[in-house]
């Protein structure tokens, strides 16, 4: 009998034959799974006098804790920054093709919109557990409109905005609602943002920094009132500079409050950034570094003429790229990383006993080849 | 007693191994007649456990139908803390095997009232029908379990005081900060271990030499805890090379000569996969 049932009487898997991410190595252990949650064998075997009902061969495979992905603004046709007709099913359907890739959590992006788009999209992208039907919904992350003209990239110029206050009434007035916001990224030269960046951290709304021209020390009094994040660093701000290295510059500044720290998103595709200036940036911080997609809608579409928010771009290909780090800090960049910057990896990015129990199994290529969620199966090669 | 003396250590370890082994099959256990193993913990059964968990892995020895019986753990330490010995049997021995949580026992350092959970344990001994081999080490001060110098031959299971000597000893596994080991322990008595059936005390490294002069070749003696199984009518001493470096030259001779015999006990090795019906 499995357990004496002095906790519980769920069945309990047990994933034998594997490596699992604990302790930031690769480790040959076991992974026991009970109730959507990683389960602690030996508090089991002690306290429950249990044992798992059924057992799971990974074949030497690599196990990860599933991936997060904090900025990706659709994708397979869908523009989470459109308010197309039907904006639920949109997410949905990202949701579920993103399993493939190893991603069990994300942050749908909007790119700078007007706002009666934010008006209409913001309530619809609900926060929820994911599951069988796709990747949990984290929380949006809105990239704009709060952004410097300069940098704003791909973002359309007459929809950027400054702050009047910076006050609630500024962001209310633009977005409509911030319930189910997880992000927001701004430009902290922007005049009253301090106090955006304020109200927002104070909701627990995770502030970044990006598409700006700040320098470095608009940058640390950014992270002094809240902000925690770099939207896809090196692009859309100041290049590094010896005498003012500009945001890039809080990789290793000194002004950090003790206890925080100033994660920093990277599109580790080899386009965005050269992978020199990823190493560097790697090297400088490894802990802060988190990797993203920032996926358009265009990702797993044949190339052509696609649009972005309120624009219209060309693709023309598909680009992967690995960094040269080990595998084990590659895995954490993707998994514990965005979830410490979001403030939940009590429960998600980790293995750990009591967290969910979201992973990818992975084989020695790191290509994925299951996905759970909850522990559940939810997409196999 | 009968002193099987290896080249080293892993060949020590490998041959206590085999005996248990080749003791557990040869016993046929079943669902009403279990093999009870007395097992006990520290860095000198660690090659033991692995080569047992080997024969497991390769599918030639099950723990189904074998209860065990730890020596000892420590008082007030949290029992999911790293170095208990909870965690230590759990890591080393218990997750790589097929023994069922029930059949497992070992003392609770967080009961409420140590002293009834001594005797419970006693007694839960006694229900399993005593132990039918009892493997254990010894310490630097020739202690066996936690049974410190001056600990009386005939003693039970109970709560002991920890000697400097092996506060000293197991300060390498608190991070070498004395203040962080615990002082007090739960441990059988030296009685307890004598009632088993068979004795095996496993000896490695030359630290442990002098511990094994004064147990085998001195008198019967308190101090020297381990020396009680002279008294003991089935008793083997595994032990290698440098655990021997405090004996007579006559008594490692004498018994080297008898390896051919010793050789007897774990050749041919037995498989359960050989009884399978």
């Amino acid at each position: 009998m499995p357990s004496n049932k002095s906790v519980s009487d769920a069945p309990i898997t047990q994933f034998v034959n594997c490596r699992i991410l604990k302790d930031h190595k690769l480790q040959w252990e076991d992974l026991w799974v009970r109730e959507g949650k990683i389960l602690n064998p030996e508090k089991l075997f002690f306290d429950e006098e249990g044992f798992a009902d059924h057992k799971v061969d990974c074949e030497d495979k690599i196990i990860a804790p599933g991936f997060i992905d904090v900025q990706i603004n659709g994708g397979y046709g869908i523009d989470f920054s459109q308010a197309s007709s039907d904006i639920r099913g949109g997410v949905a359907l990202v949701a579920k093709k993103i399993l493939e890739h190893g991603v069990t959590s994300f942050c749908p992006t909007l790119v700078t919109s007007p706002s009666d788009i934010y008006h209409k999209v913001i309530p619809e992208l609900r926060v929820q557990d994911g599951g069988p039907e796709g990747a949990g919904v984290l929380g949006i992350h809105l990239e704009g409109p709060f952004i410097s003209e300069e940098k704003r990239g791909a973002h359309p110029p007459k929809f950027l905005r400054t702050f009047k206050a910076g006050g609630l009434a500024d962001l209310m007035e633009i977005y409509g609602h911030l319930d189910n916001v997880a992000m927001v990224t701004l430009a902290p030269e922007l005049a009253n943002s301090a106090a955006a960046i304020h109200e927002l951290s104070g909701r627990g709304i995770a502030v970044s920094l990006g598409h700006s021209m700040a320098d470095l020390s608009q940058a640390e009094e950014a992270v002094q009132h809240g902000a925690k994040f770099i939207t896809h660093l090196f692009n859309a701000m100041l290049p590094f500079h010896h005498r003012d290295p500009g945001i890039v510059g809080l990789l290793t500044s000194d002004r950090v409050p003790p206890g925080r720290t100033v994660y920093y998103g990277m599109i580790a595709d080899g386009i965005h950034t050269h992978p020199a200036a990823l190493r560097i940036a790697h090297r400088a911080h490894p802990a802060g570094l988190v990797l993203v997609t920032d996926a358009v809608m265009a990702m797993g579409l044949p190339p052509g003429r696609h649009t972005l928010g309120q624009q219209q771009i060309d693709i023309q290909g598909l680009h992967a790229y690995l960094t040269g780090c080990t595998v084990e800090a590659a895995l954490e960049a993707a998994s514990l990383h965005p979830a410490q910057m979001l403030g939940i990896s009590h429960r998600k990015g980790t293995l750990e006993y009591g967290t969910d129990a979201d992973f990818v199994v992975l084989d020695d290529t790191l290509t994925v080849r299951e996905t759970y969620i909850a522990g559940q199966k939810v997409w196999r090669k | 007693m009968r002193l099987v003396i290896l080249d080293d250590y892993d060949l020590s370890s490998e041959w206590a191994a085999k005996y248990i082994r080749n003791r557990i099959i040869q016993f046929k256990p079943s669902a009403d007649r279990y093999f009870t193993l007395g097992l006990p913990t520290g860095s000198t059964p660690l090659g033991c456990y692995k080569k047992l968990i080997e024969y497991h892995k390769n599918g030639d020895l099950s723990f189904k139908f074998v209860k065990t019986f730890n020596m000892d753990e420590y008082v007030c330490l949290p029992r999911d803390h790293p170095e208990s010995y909870h965690s230590y049997m759990w890591n080393n021995f218990f997750k790589h095997i097929d023994i069922e949580p029930q059949n497992t026992h070992i003392l609770d350092g967080n009961a409420s009232d140590l002293q009834a959970e001594c005797e419970a344990f006693e007694q839960q001994i006694t229900a399993a029908g005593g132990i039918e081999l009892f493997v254990g080490g010894i310490g630097p001060d020739g202690h066996i379990a936690f049974n410190e110098p001056g600990s009386s031959l005939v003693s039970r299971t109970r709560v002991k005081t920890l000697a400097k000597d092996t506060i000293v000893a197991n300060a390498r596994f608190f991070g070498n900060d004395l203040s962080k080991v615990p002082t007090m322990t739960l441990t059988v008595g030296v009685g307890t271990v004598m009632d088993a059936r068979e004795v095996m005390i496993l000896i490695t490294g030359a630290h442990k030499a002098f511990a094994l002069y004064k147990a085998i070749e001195e008198g019967v003696n308190h101090m020297w805890t381990v020396s009680a199984f002279q008294q003991h009518p089935r008793t083997i001493f595994v032990c290698d090379e440098d655990a021997t470096l405090e004996l007579r030259v006559k008594t490692v001779k004498y018994f080297k000569g008898l390896m051919h015999v010793h050789n007897q006990l774990v050749e041919p090795m037995l498989s359960v996969k050989d009884y399978m019906d």
